[in-house]
């Protein structure tokens, strides 16, 4: 059986790979992506995919700073994602 | 089995389960030929994946003893706010007619999000994609 500190930096290296890989993907999606919608789906999840990133980051060097990092991201994410859609919804965005 | 390993076991596989939500969510992004289905995988990855990543940062910080809480508040945000935008990209959807289309509403009045305002009925008339 693998211990426990072997599997915790496996485990650390796939998810930075696959993570890693998603943002990839969502890049092509972003570029690709045949209508608005999808294009602003691709950006939310490349935010989304970045938290992921800077948690990880935090785990692996051990240090809790990150956390404050990880929430200000999520903010900003939520906040841009719901003004792109509501100017192509409404064509302003703040009326 | 000290806890010490047991916990770091149980971040091991919190940080496995998080990284394969955020595969699959990504291949649904890529791989479906819809737009509507393409929303539904991604949203997957904001929530049980970022999640999972969550619980693995906390259960972390159990085991090498700096214990925080502190990562429920993004997972609360998160949680809040991830049907918010997925609704918001649906709408879009919607308006932009890249799915079926909705049904008829009751009696003589449109939807809001097909609703095109006065000003900008020359744009339509134009053929000019919205």
């Amino acid at each position: 059986m693998i211990s426990a500190p072997d599997l915790l930096n496996f485990a650390l290296i796939v998810a930075f790979v696959s993570l890693a890989f998603a943002q990839l993907m969502c890049m092509v999606r972003l570029v690709l992506g045949p209508g608005t919608g999808d294009r602003i789906l691709a950006l939310d999840t490349m935010v989304i995919n970045a938290l992921g990133l800077v948690i990880l980051l935090g785990i692996h060097q051990g240090v809790t700073i990150y956390f404050e990092v990880s929430l200000l991201i999520a903010m900003l994410g939520f906040v841009s994602t719901v003004a792109l859609a509501r100017f192509m919804l409404r064509g302003d965005i703040i009326e | 089995m000290t806890p010490e390993i047991l916990g770091t076991y149980a971040a091991a596989i919190f940080l496995l389960i998080g990284a394969g939500f955020s595969l699959v969510g990504v291949l649904g992004l890529i791989k479906f030929n819809d737009a509507m289905s393409r929303l539904h995988a991604p949203t997957k990855v904001g929530t049980v994946g970022i999640g999972a990543l969550l619980l693995a940062s906390m259960t972390y910080s159990f085991v090498s003893g700096v214990p925080s809480f502190h990562e429920f508040l993004i997972m609360a945000f998160l949680f809040v706010t991830a049907p918010i935008s997925a609704n918001f990209i649906a709408k879009v959807n919607i308006h932009q007619s890249h799915c079926e289309p909705v049904p008829e509403p009751a009696g003589d009045e449109t939807w809001s999000v097909l609703d095109i305002s006065e000003e900008d009925r020359e744009l339509e008339e134009d053929g000019e994609p919205r």
